[in-house]
């Protein structure tokens, strides 16, 4: 599909930028794009200011459950509240900057049935940018702030012995954590253009995968954390990041190092990830409506 | 009457037959709730075997809590998907007016119409996760069917519940005309205070006593406190349905109101 539509816009003369190109056009586009929402957005600031206060409001009642739970219990799976608090706030800043970034991708499926994925392959860009950027949600920052203040009182509070490695570990988890999450975004979006609507299946790796992080390894039981350590490797968005800052071992015995290995996990799983875009986009037949 | 009777069931049955359409989308909701059913439930082990019995709950029940509240999450729009979004476009684009047009209560139409959804969600989202919970996990799920029937019947209160809290929702867009940030919070209102993210009588002192007698606890706490046998006998039950059926009756009626304001509020632009 992507082929045919280059060859119709080389045949209407349209200029078709090389590969490389390509991809700084496919920025340049996001840009523009998230520009249009954003400026959209600050038309209602009041509006924009309320419900980014919402949205993070709206995140924290997680963490007034997980504080509940630790009003009867000192310890759970064997971690105290600050402890389970750098969890939370990692995984939650990281899914927060996926969703800003590209969050609205599982709105793809919506768009395959009402046909209006049509217009966007007609267009010059990239169709990934342009489903990224789609209705781009500034109030997303809302959750990213929330996510941030809970670690940074994780990290107030917390004993660590902090070392230089230790201290460069906690942002590289906050980036390297959003790009997992990205990647697996990138990923459910293609498995849309096979499933239909399926947005659901998408939402329980990233908002599901999120729960499960926010807590400690120790809960769940072992397959399911090779579930998330080999096959959808969300142990590397902030659970082996994390134990490696904490001093604990991680219950599947994966050596010390492995908590350096999440940016490299993060480029990992985008090449699975957008060769399922790329086959997914190649196999899109309109529902011609 | 008759006539009217088989109006609304006509409207219920084609709620169950639009929702039923979407195959896929059940699907993955089933895979959804499923997922998080797991993830909760290990969590609460881990709660339950340092505090047994907090909250009332052995540990098997408060994994029935889990697995029965994921099954019910879908059917009580707890986090939303139901009707007011599309009550609220009707407004905002002044397709209202037909629906003010038809010889039929507006208020009943949309019950009718819930009803028959969340009728589909309860078979369609609901025994399939519980099933694998059960698979997976010791629950403790009643064997007398009198309790099943009285859950049922909890259920069906709740639902109404469920209902009528997003009717108001619904109807406040004809004075705001965007319902999406009230669609927001109450999404996460309804999560909080139903028991969603952590029972209810696991909320300490003086909040816990609060949030228990607000209507989303007649969502999801109420039927599930049923199920696991928390009100006991004849008293109990009858204290139980008679708080959600308090609720239904105070919020259908203020719906009413409210809709009687709002209706008078429409104009209709010709052309």
């Amino acid at each position: 599909m992507a082929d045919a539509v280059r060859e119709r816009r080389e045949f209407a003369g349209l200029e078709v930028p090389p590969a490389r190109g390509r991809f700084r056009e496919g920025l340049r586009g996001y840009g523009l794009i998230v520009a249009m929402w954003i400026r959209s957005t600050m038309t209602y600031r009041t509006s924009f200011v309320l419900s980014t206060l919402g949205n993070a409001a709206i995140t924290l009642l997680d963490f007034v459950a997980i504080y509940i739970m630790f009003s009867h219990v000192d310890v759970l799976g064997g971690f105290t509240l600050p402890e389970v608090a750098l969890l939370y706030g990692s995984c939650s800043a990281a899914l927060g900057l996926a969703d800003l970034l590209l969050g609205n991708t599982d709105r793809i499926g919506a768009r395959i049935r009402d046909g209006s994925l049509d217009t966007m392959l007609v267009r010059p860009l990239p169709l990934l940018a342009q489903v990224a950027a789609d209705r781009f949600a500034l109030r997303r920052l809302g959750r990213i702030g929330q996510g941030l203040g809970v670690l940074g009182w994780a990290l107030w509070t917390l004993d660590v012995e902090w070392t230089a490695v230790k201290v460069l570990l906690v942002p590289v988890m906050l980036l390297a954590g959003g790009s997992i999450f990205a990647a697996v975004m990138v990923g459910g979006a293609a498995f849309q253009f096979v499933a239909g609507d399926a947005a659901e299946v998408q939402n329980s790796f990233t908002y599901g995968g999120c729960t499960m992080l926010q807590y400690p390894p120790t809960v769940f039981a072992t397959d399911l954390l090779r579930g998330v350590t080999f096959v959808v490797p969300l142990a590397f968005v902030n659970w082996l990041p994390a134990l490696y800052v904490l001093g604990r071992p991680d219950p599947l015995g994966l050596p010390g190092w492995a908590a350096f290995l999440s940016p490299l996990v993060a480029l990992a799983v985008f090449v699975p990830a957008s060769l399922a875009w790329r086959a997914g986009v190649r196999s899109y037949r309109s529902t011609g409506s | 009457m008759r006539q009217r009777v088989a109006l609304y069931a006509a409207v219920a049955a084609g709620g169950f037959r639009r929702y039923a359409t979407y195959g896929t989308a059940t699907a993955a909701g089933v895979f959804t709730n499923t997922v998080f059913g797991f993830i909760v439930a290990f969590t609460y082990i881990a709660l339950w075997e340092q505090r047994p019995g907090l909250g009332g709950y052995d540990q098997a029940q408060a994994l029935t809590f889990v697995w029965v509240s994921q099954s019910l999450l879908a059917a009580g729009a707890l986090i939303g998907g139901g009707f007011q979004e599309e009550l609220q476009e009707r407004v905002r684009t002044g397709d209202i007016a037909v629906d003010l047009y038809r010889p039929a209560d507006l208020q009943v139409w949309w019950l009718a119409a819930d009803l028959g959804r969340a009728a589909f969600q309860l078979l369609g989202r609901g025994l399939v996760p519980l099933a694998a919970g059960a698979l997976v996990f010791r629950l403790a799920l009643p064997s007398d069917p009198s309790r099943w029937l009285l859950f049922l019947v909890s259920v069906t209160l709740g639902l109404v519940v469920s209902f009528a809290v997003r009717y108001l929702l619904g109807l406040l867009a004809f004075w705001l005309l965007d319902g999406s940030g009230i669609n927001l919070m109450a999404t996460v209102v309804s999560v909080f205070f139903s028991g969603m993210l952590l029972p209810l009588t696991v909320f300490p002192g003086a909040f816990g006593e609060f949030v228990r007698v607000l209507p989303w606890a007649a969502m999801l706490q109420v039927p599930l406190d049923v199920l696991l046998g928390e009100h006991a006998g004849a008293g109990g039950a009858v204290r139980a349905l008679g708080f959600q059926a308090g609720w239904v009756l105070v919020l259908l009626g203020v719906g009413r109101l409210l809709q009687s304001a709002a209706t008078r509020k429409v104009v209709v632009q010709g052309g």
